[in-house]
Formats: structure tokens, C-alpha cells, sequence
């Protein structure tokens, strides 16, 4: 059987010694890298290189000799044997980043309210910390969930294994080392500061390539499918995939001082380097925290409710539509800045008409609850996904009205827009992403349930309380800001200095950072949840009957 | 031939893959590529200089601890902005910004044109400790910049790789003089008239009020202080009131 040899019991082939040789040859580079700079930044990042090439190395003769003994994966009910390990990995990577990266939210939201939180103290400072927030939710967060659920979404709609033995897991773990070169970067001040953009040249080269295979693997597995369609939740995974690779090289393209150090020039600079950083900045929200999350709405939703997608005609258009207008609507983060105005109307006219496509997407996940809309009383993993498609419905509205140039010459650089971020972030990003992991737990590790559906309830409830407080003090901040930058008083003077304005923020951001614990507080919850799944236990009391089971069986053909 | 169907698209992943790059591609390429070949993008401004090697290491230490985060350098064209901040940014005066630094929040104050307005002893106070002189004022204290000597032994590096960007600042000559350059800026006694040759407008100081060595806090001053001074818009407003 293909599957049999797919799985493979003999992995010491070819790729196996190609990789190894690339390792070898890495960390020789390390050594030499770290033996030669003399900056203690780039010393310790060429160590962790040297560690992630020499653990590496182990992991591959430990998976050869192991596969000897092993023997093939087990078959699921349809006669595949899937490739589920790295999923588990990258379910526990999301939960384990999710949580770092809450935590240092809720610091960084506090240390505004209370600046002695900063501490003086370079590494703990705000201004090196927000990126090591942004970076840890966006990209470590939802960057896991993301590969995780690509790797199970893209196996069961194609009926096949996921290509390469070792391909998948290297992405996982290079992935991995993106992240964590990433975040001890920002600590020790190592960034570019493009936002959302911020690794510096070596570590954008690092994402480059593990980006790639990721693709390769994704693609890979596509061409071997044996449905014959491609499933929609798959084209807007590999629209992600793609576009962002195309994004990262783009935004990243820069002159290394030399290669022992950490410090580049960005290549582009001033306002080409502006509309660069947020063609992709605004498009890291677009493919990353919408394109790819929808292809999460597209397999969970329709698999948790057992219901096909509500229309098949509807994805279509709003899939190109969407993946066409996003790319412009970049512009409208530079509204009265020095770019020039053609480019700004283009930015914000594209951003309006983005509304249509991103509805359109939310009625095709809500709508796909027809028939089935008694499950969200019943189902509080259904709650969950369908309250992220309202939110994400929510952000998609308010995003065009802020990119209107009226609206924006108040909202810009205020808190409104970080209340805006966050309803799509925690709302849509982060419920989606929870109710995917709810879902996949107990088929990854073949649990008939959760340990608790009431547990679910309590995240649901505490975490909905925690958006709500964030978004109504950050509109509330950033409107007030807003107006008082441009209040008048009757002599025709500026009204408020800007500090009276920081000041008048400080009760909003302590009620800002209290939403954010409640927040945090509903991901703990999920992740004590998902550690007694795990271990096979069951709470008394729980009803077993309210979800559906089992892995294996997809709702592959698109809906009609 | 048939009539198309989206099936086709649909039962190829290499088709979909091409179709769905060209697609996302097309936006960028029409936003994106007219700025480099409109010339008045760019428009040339008098004084629009690279920054000195002082400036630019002082610009490093601000990328580096994540200035940005909170203060944007882009004063917007809008009448409560030019009277709070100044004279609206030009494109010009990012000119040689690699990367820029227009930022995206105002969590403090605009810095395009802070340039000037405070001494550099109440620079020295507020990053030791902002609530000395701002009660109110949420920024971190950067006491540590004035204790860190700074790092320059490989600026000649830096200049060159700036040279490499697009805008393909610095000539032969700065990068040959830019170690003396930057020794020359921080101290007052020295014979800096090379330096103000190179780079008009330059400001030689004690920055930190340290004389015994040179510190970030001297080259992070050195930038804050030549922000927005290089374009001179008294002339400029000048001619139009003239016309009126």
C-alpha cells in the first residue's frame, strides 16, 4: 500500500541525509558566527542556531532507529493513516505561546496605566515589549494554530497523508526557532522596527526558509489528494501561505551591516518604506489574521455543527474578492502623512469596498448553522466559533469606516485603533483559534470529549466579558483622545497640552488591562481543560452526547 | 471551448497556486511602483541631508528600544497637527529614514519636529526620569543610556551599508571620516569643521554632559535634537505671505 510506505519504516533515505548535510553545514556557520562577533546578541542567537542544528541532528537518527522498531502509524476509520504527531505538537505550541503572549498583554496594558512597571530596566521596558506582545500573539499564537490546523484541515479534505516525513516537522520546530530568536531579539533590542515585521535580516532568512518548505508541504500534499476537488478551507490556507511568503521577502529586503552583525538598513526608505511596511502590515491582518483563520471557519464550522458551508457560490466570489481588494486597502494607515494623496484614495476607496468580500465570508459561516442554530445552546464550542464570526463581521465593518480619511484624521494614532485591532485579535483570531483547539483535542488524542463542556462555557463567558471590557475603554480612550488633540477654546487656541490628553487615559487603560486579565484568565481555564483531555479524564457530571465524534469522516464535497 | 468552470480551478492545485499569486500581486505592484517613478513623490527640499554618524547611531538606540512604539515622526496636514507640532512632514525629510519612523500611535507626543524645542539638560532629566520634569508622563526612564558607553567601532559598516539602500546615502568621504566624525560631534574642543562641511547644520555638543567618554545618551540626544531642524520653513512661509 502507498500509505504504508508513505509512513515509512526505513527513514534514512536520501532527504534525510540532505538535511542532515544542511544541518552539519548550519552549524558549522554558527560556530563560526558566534566565534567571531562581538556582539552579545548576535553570539547568543548563533548559539541557539548551533543548538536547534546540533538537536536536530539527534532527532534525526533517534526518528530513523526509532522508525525501525516503531512500525507505521495507525489507520483511521477511512483507511489513511495521517500524520497527527506534529499537529499535537503544534495544539500544545499554540496553547504555550497563546499564554505567554496574553501574559505579557496584560503587563504591557498595565504598564501603561502604572509606568513604575517598566521598571527602568531596558529588557522590561515597554517599547521592547510590545513587539514581543505582537509578535507572540500574531505569529507564535496564531502562527501555531494556524500550521497545526492547516496540516489536519488540508489531510482530511484531500484523504492523504501529509507529504515528507520530516518536512512537516521541520517547519514545526523551525518555526519554533523563528519565534524564539524573534522574542530574546526584542528583549535584547534586536529589531528593524517595521512593525509586525520586526525579526532582523538573519532571523527573516531563518522564516524564509522554513516558510518555504511549509508551502512545499501544504502544496505537496494538495497535488496528492484523492478527492477531486480542492476544498475551500484549502484555498484560502494556501492564499495565506503564499501570499505571506510574497509579503515577508518584500517588506524584509535589507543591507546587513555585515554577517556578524544584527544591525541591517532596510533597503526601501522613507515613504516607498512607509507604503511598503503597510502594504504588508495592513496585509499580515488580511492573509494572516483573516485569510488563514477563515480557512480555520471553513473546515471547523461546518465539521462541528455537521452541516455542509451554506453556499458554495458565496465562497467562490467572496474568496477572489477578497484575496484581490485586501492587497490595496494598505495605504489607509498613512491617511495625511507624506504619501502622496492618489495613494492614500486608492488605499481607503479598496478598504471600503474590502467590507463586501469580509461579509460576505461572515454570512457564509453563520449562515452555515442553518438548521443547526439549537447547538449553540447546547454546544459552547459552537458559541464560541460563531461569536469569533461575529466579531470578525464587527472588526470588518468598523476597519472600512476607519479608513475613511474623516474618520481617521480623529481615530489615527489614538487608542481607537488598538480597540479595533483587539475585537478582531481576541474576537475573531483568538475564539476561532480556541474553538478549533476544542474541537481537535479529543480527535488528536481520541478522547470521546472534553474533559468539560461546562469548562468551555466558563472560558466563553469570562473571556466575552474581557473583549467587552477592552473594546468599549479603547473606543471610549481613543474618541477622547481623539477630540482633545483638536479641541479649540474660544480664543482659537489648542485646548489641551498633549499630556493632559495621557492623562485623562488613565482610568480606561486600568479597565483596558483588567479586560485583559479576564481574558487570560478564560485561556487558563483552556488550557487546564485541555490537560485533563489529554489525560483521558472526564469530569462528573458532564453530558457526553452534545458534540459530534471522531476524526476520519469530512464534509469534503463543497455545499450545494 | 467550453464555458469556463470554477471546477477547473478547483482540481488544480498548481493552477489555483499561479492564479491566487497573480491575483495578490496586483494591487501591490499598481500602488507600489508608481512612487519610484513619479518624480514629485520625492520632491528635492533645500538642507535634506543623511543624518551624521552621531545621529544615526542616536537613531539606532531609538529604533532599538522601540520609540516608535509610542511616538510617531509624521506630522498629518491637518490644521490642529502643523499648530501642535509644526510644519506639516515633508516626504523629503524621511528621505534617507532606513526604515522609517512615522510610527503608528501617539502614546507620546509627535517627534518629527521636537528638534530644538527642549534643552539638552531637560533631555538628560526626562531620560533619566520623565515625572521629573512631566509629573504626568507614562514613558519608561532610560537611565541606563547615560551609564552605556556607545558602541561605534565598526560605524565605517554602518555608513556603507546605508550606501547600498536606495537612497544610496553617504559619499567616500564621510564614510572615510565617519569615526572622527562622530568623536568630533560629541566634543565641543575639537577641531569639527570637517564635520560641519560634510553635514550642514551640524550641531556639535556635549550631549550628556559627560566629557570623560562618549554615551548613548550622547548620540540619542544628538538625533532628537536635529529632528525636523533641517528644513528651513521660515523662508518658505516667507514667500507665501508674500504673494498674498
Amino acid at each position: 500500500m502507498a500509505a504504508s510506505k508513505e509512513a515509512g519504516a526505513g527513514t534514512f533515505g536520501a532527504a534525510t541525509l540532505g538535511v542532515g548535510a544542511a544541518f552539519v553545514l548550519g552549524a558549522f556557520l554558527s560556530i563560526y558566527i558566534a566565534a567571531k562577533t562581538h556582539e552579545a546578541a548576535m553570539a547568543t542567537h548563533a548559539t541557539f542556531f548551533l543548538l536547534f542544528f546540533v538537536f536536530g541532528l539527534f532527532a534525526l537518527g533517534k526518528r530513523h532507529f526509532d522508525a525501525l522498531e516503531r512500525g507505521p502509524d495507525p489507520q483511521a476509520q477511512d483507511g489513511v493513516q495521517y500524520s497527527d504527531g506534529v499537529i499535537r505538537a503544534g495544539v500544545i505550541a499554540t496553547l504555550f505561546w497563546g499564554i505567554a503572549g496574553f501574559a505579557v498583554g496584560v503587563l504591557i496594558a498595565f504598564q501603561l496605566a502604572f509606568p513604575v512597571l517598566n521598571f527602568d530596566v531596558s529588557w522590561l521596558s515597554f517599547g521592547r515589549l510590545r513587539p514581543l506582545h505582537t509578535s507572540a500573539v500574531i505569529f507564535a499564537f496564531g502562527g501555531n494554530a494556524l500550521i497545526a490546523t492547516s496540516f489536519y484541515a488540508v489531510q482530511r479534505t484531500c484523504k492523504t497523508r501529509l507529504a515528507g516525513d520530516i518536512a512537516p516537522w521541520f517547519v514545526f520546530w523551525g518555526y519554533q526557532l523563528f519565534i524564539v530568536l524573534a522574542a530574546t531579539g526584542y528583549l535584547m533590542g534586536v529589531t528593524q522596527s517595521k512593525e509586525y515585521a520586526e525579526p532582523e535580516w538573519y532571523v527573516d532568512l531563518w522564516l524564509t526558509i522554513v516558510w518555504v518548505v511549509y508551502l512545499l508541504v501544504f502544496l505537496v500534499t494538495l497535488a496528492k489528494r484523492r478527492e477531486p476537488h480542492i476544498y475551500v478551507a484549502n484555498w484560502f490556507y494556501l492564499a495565506f501561505i503564499v501570499t505571506i511568503a510574497m509579503l515577508h521577502i518584500g517588506n524584509n529586503l535589507s543591507i546587513p551591516v555585515s554577517l556578524l552583525s544584527v544591525k541591517s538598513y532596510t533597503f526601501f526608505g522613507g515613504v516607498q518604506d512607509a507604503l511598503i511596511q503597510w502594504w504588508y502590515g495592513h496585509n499580515a491582518v488580511g492573509f494572516f489574521l483573516t485569510a488563514g483563520f477563515l480557512g480555520m471557519m471553513y473546515y471547523f464550522v461546518p465539521k462541528r455543527a455537521e452541516r455542509p458551508v451554506y453556499s458554495y457560490r458565496l465562497s467562490i466570489i467572496h474568496f477572489w474578492a477578497l484575496i484581490f481588494l485586501y492587497i490595496w486597502a494598505g495605504p489607509h494607515h498613512l491617511h495625511f502623512t507624506a504619501l502622496p494623496d492618489w495613494a492614500q484614495t486608492l488605499g481607503m476607496t479598496f478598504s471600503i469596498m474590502l467590507w463586501m468580500p469580509s461579509w460576505g465570508g461572515m454570512i457564509n459561516g453563520l449562515m452555515t448553522l442553518s438548521g443547526a442554530w439549537d447547538k449553540l445552546r447546547t454546544d459552547p464550542v459552537i458559541r464560541m466559533l460563531v461569536v469569533s464570526i461575529a466579531f470578525y463581521g464587527m472588526s470588518t465593518f468598523e476597519g472600512p469606516v476607519m479608513s475613511i480619511k474623516a474618520v481617521n484624521s480623529l481615530s489615527h494614532y489614538t487608542d481607537w485603533t488598538i480597540g479595533h485591532v483587539h475585537s478582531g485579535a481576541l474576537g475573531w483570531v483568538g475564539f476561532v483559534s480556541f474553538g478549533a483547539i476544542y474541537c481537535l483535542v479529543p480527535w488528536l488524542w481520541r478522547r470521546k470529549e472534553l474533559y468539560s463542556l461546562a469548562l468551555v462555557s466558563w472560558h466563553f463567558w469570562v473571556a466575552t466579558l474581557g473583549i467587552v471590557l477592552y473594546i468599549t475603554s479603547m473606543w471610549v480612550s481613543g474618541i477622547m483622545q481623539g477630540l482633545m488633540w483638536r479641541a479649540y477654546n474660544d480664543l482659537g487656541l489648542l485646548e489641551y497640552s498633549f499630556v493632559e490628553t495621557v492623562e485623562a487615559m488613565h482610568p480606561f487603560y486600568i479597565i483596558r488591562g483588567l479586560g485583559g486579565v479576564l481574558f487570560l484568565l478564560g485561556a487558563l481555564i483552556m488550557v487546564y481543560n485541555v490537560y485533563r483531555t489529554i489525560r483521558g479524564d472526564v469530569r462528573q457530571g458532564e453530558k457526553l452526547d452534545a458534540a459530534p465524534a471522531g476524526s476520519g469522516q469530512i464534509i469534503a464535497t463543497p455545499a450545494e | 471551448m467550453a464555458r469556463f468552470k470554477h471546477e477547473t480551478i478547483e482540481k488544480n492545485s498548481i493552477l489555483l497556486l499561479v492564479l491566487t499569486l497573480i491575483t495578490v500581486a496586483i494591487g501591490g505592484i499598481v500602488e507600489i511602483v508608481p512612487t519610484f517613478l513619479i518624480n514629485t513623490t520625492i520632491e528635492d527640499v533645500e538642507g535634506v541631508r543623511p543624518y551624521t554618524p552621531l545621529e544615526l547611531k542616536g537613531r539606532n538606540i531609538y529604533i532599538r528600544e522601540g520609540c516608535y512604539t509610542c511616538h510617531s515622526q509624521m506630522v498629518r496636514s491637518l490644521r490642529s497637527e502643523v499648530e501642535r507640532y509644526g510644519h506639516y512632514s515633508l516626504a523629503a525629510e524621511s528621505k534617507y529614514d532606513h526604515p522609517f519612523q512615522w510610527g503608528s500611535k501617539r502614546t507620546g507626543p509627535d517627534l518629527a519636529r521636537v528638534g530644538g524645542k527642549y534643552s539638552d539638560e531637560w533631555h538628560r532629566i526626562h531620560m533619566q526620569n520623565p515625572r521629573a520634569v512631566v509629573p504626568e508622563s507614562i514613558m519608561p526612564g532610560y537611565g541606563f543610556l547615560a551609564e552605556t558607553p556607545l558602541e561605534y567601532r565598526d560605524i565605517e559598516n554602518d555608513l556603507k551599508a546605508m550606501r547600498l539602500t536606495i537612497s544610496q546615502a553617504y559619499s567616500d568621504e564621510q564614510i572615510a571620516n565617519a569615526r572622527a566624525d562622530l568623536e568630533a560631534q560629541a566634543n565641543p574642543d575639537s577641531d569639527y569643521d570637517g564635520l560641519q562641511e560634510r553635514y550642514a547644520k551640524a550641531v556639535v555638543r556635549d550631549f550628556d554632559g559627560n566629557p570623560n567618554e562618549i554615551t548613548e545618551l550622547d548620540a540619542l540626544i544628538a538625533y532628537l535634537q536635529m529632528l525636523g531642524t533641517l528644513v528651513d520653513f521660515s523662508a518658505y512661509e516667507d514667500a507665501v505671505f508674500e504673494q498674498q
